[in-house]
């Protein structure tokens, strides 16, 4: 905690004061856990309502005369086809083809669009955002907003006591509207795999929605080690591990992030390797590993066929709790990434036995139809 | 029981001395999902990797306290690695050491001098 470059959100009292065990990430302090730990709070999430403090996010708004046409020479999703009081995910490629950042996008009212990007990659984002769409679209940093994550079966209800419109909306709805007594930006989506919202307010107002939100019994605050057991959990690739600058959105298995408008236009940076894996010339696939034996599989272990030949590495592993196992996500040739594939995960010089599985790991739950 | 500034402890009995990690670094742990304890008849240096516990979140090794040679492992933390938060300096040892120095249990803490050096962190 003595790192003076490390910023606070405006959450960071309310999770010192609740126990939390702060850890540097993406620039700020965050809280990796809390007194529970994380096994509890992942459990928790499943079954109840997780809060998580994501303010490390960037948040943004896009800004022109027709930012989403703009917005749609940097990213790879179909934007001028997204409908108001919806959002969509997106890449935004590199010229080869790998991953800058990957980013949701919003038109939550009339005011643009409403772009929330990875807290690690925000300011290179911005910087490339600004500078490629000079001249016809804006970025203005909303520094002055938090974002809160609701997470769970129970989220629908402990929200709808106090945003009734929230009940209407479905899987990756989103609004501009009054909330909390206070401007909010709410959208129903998040990176756990449950069902629950993601929900910005302004700054000054979070501790109190914050604390609000934290007197139902049915949430409790979690921390982002259990984000992370909960996002591998539901097959959700995670930036800088999953997904970077030399993997594309094909390789891992996020071919939704490339519009069906954008992939016949092919109008965007990296289309030319995109459009060869997406017709299925692809020399590495993501696949999602059930560790059959021995010690879970963390990032960079090496990835071997039954020979022993190594194939491939991990990219994300863990224990997932909900699964009540050893899991990871990796890459391996496209031969050797069909459900039921035998491999072997090299832990500490060790081969151990795995499965290739389907994704997600766990059941995702997503609203999409009330 | 003496302890290191590692967080494992020592209790030996005879010439040979049970290892684990102490309360404080299981909590710090958090909650212990896979013990990868060491195989009977290594010989360790005291400082060395002996073990490997980790939870959800990460991987972390467990150095021998002294030096000597493996002679029993906890094979109950394979089906229940949880017992290393529920009881970390009884039934979650992790493995028995036979020294070969004995005078180096002499050096390490005893528990006022370890729950001292725990009130620094």
């Amino acid at each position: 905690m003595s790192d003076p470059d490390l910023k606070k959100t405006p959450l960071y009292d309310a999770h010192v004061a609740a126990g939390a065990r702060m850890v540097p990430f993406a620039g700020y302090h965050m809280p990796v856990q809390y007194k529970d730990g994380v096994l509890k709070e992942h459990l928790w999430t499943r079954e109840h309502a997780g809060l998580f403090d994501v303010s490390h996010m960037g948040q943004a708004r896009l800004r022109g005369d027709n930012p989403a046409k703009s917005f749609e020479k940097l990213v790879s999703a179909d934007y001028q086809g997204l409908k108001p009081g919806k959002q969509r995910y997106a890449v935004l490629p590199n010229a080869e083809g790998g991953v800058i950042d990957d980013l949701m996008t919003a038109r939550p009212d009339d005011d643009g669009l409403f772009i929330v990007v990875n807290g690690a990659c925000k300011d290179n984002d911005y910087a490339i955002i600004a500078k490629a769409l000079e001249g016809e679209a804006t970025v203005e940093r909303l520094e002055d907003r938090a974002l809160l994550a609701l997470q769970g079966p129970k989220a629908a209800a402990v929200l709808a006591a106090h945003v009734p419109q929230a009940a209407g909306m479905v899987f990756m709805d989103t609004a501009a509207l009054t909330a909390f007594g206070t401007d909010a930006i709410i959208s129903r989506s998040g990176y756990t795999g449950e069902d629950g919202y993601e929900i910005s307010v302004p700054a000054t107002e979070a501790a109190r929605i914050w604390n609000t939100l934290l007197e139902d019994e049915r949430v409790k605050a979690i921390g982002l080690g259990a984000r992370d057991s909960l996002r591998l959990e539901a097959g959700l690739p995670l930036y800088g591990h999953d997904m970077d600058e030399t993997i594309s959105p094909i390789e891992a298995g996020m071919p939704f992030a490339v519009g069906k408008s954008r992939r016949e236009a092919g109008d965007y940076l990296g289309a030319e390797r995109i459009a060869k894996e997406l017709a299925g010339d692809l020399k590495r696939v993501r696949v999602n590993l059930k560790v059959l034996e021995g010690a879970p599989a963390r990032e960079g272990a090496q990835i071997a066929d039954e020979t022993g030949a190594v194939v491939g590495v991990v990219t994300s592993g863990g224990f997932g709790p909900s699964y009540g196992g050893a899991i990871a996500i990796g890459f391996a040739p496209p031969a050797l990434s069909a459900i039921g594939t035998k491999l072997k995960v090299i832990v500490r010089g060790k081969p151990q036995a795995v499965e290739v599985v389907a994704s997600p790991f766990v059941p995702t739950r997503y609203v999409r139809k009330i | 029981m003496k302890f290191t500034k590692d967080h494992e402890w020592v209790e030996v009995e005879g010439d040979v001395a049970t290892v684990g990690i102490s309360g404080y670094a299981a909590e710090q742990l958090g909650d212990v999902v896979f013990v990868e304890t060491p195989e009977v008849g290594k010989v360790v240096k005291q400082g060395e990797g002996l073990a490997v516990v980790e939870s959800v979140k990460a991987a972390s090794d467990v150095y021998a306290p002294v030096s000597g040679e493996v002679v029993e492992a906890n094979g109950q933390l394979s089906d229940a690695p949880e017992t290393v938060n529920a009881v970390p300096e009884a039934g979650g040892w992790f493995a028995k050491i036979k020294l070969s120095n004995p005078s180096e249990v002499d050096a390490l803490m005893d528990r006022v001098a370890y729950e001292a050096f725990l009130s620094t962190l």
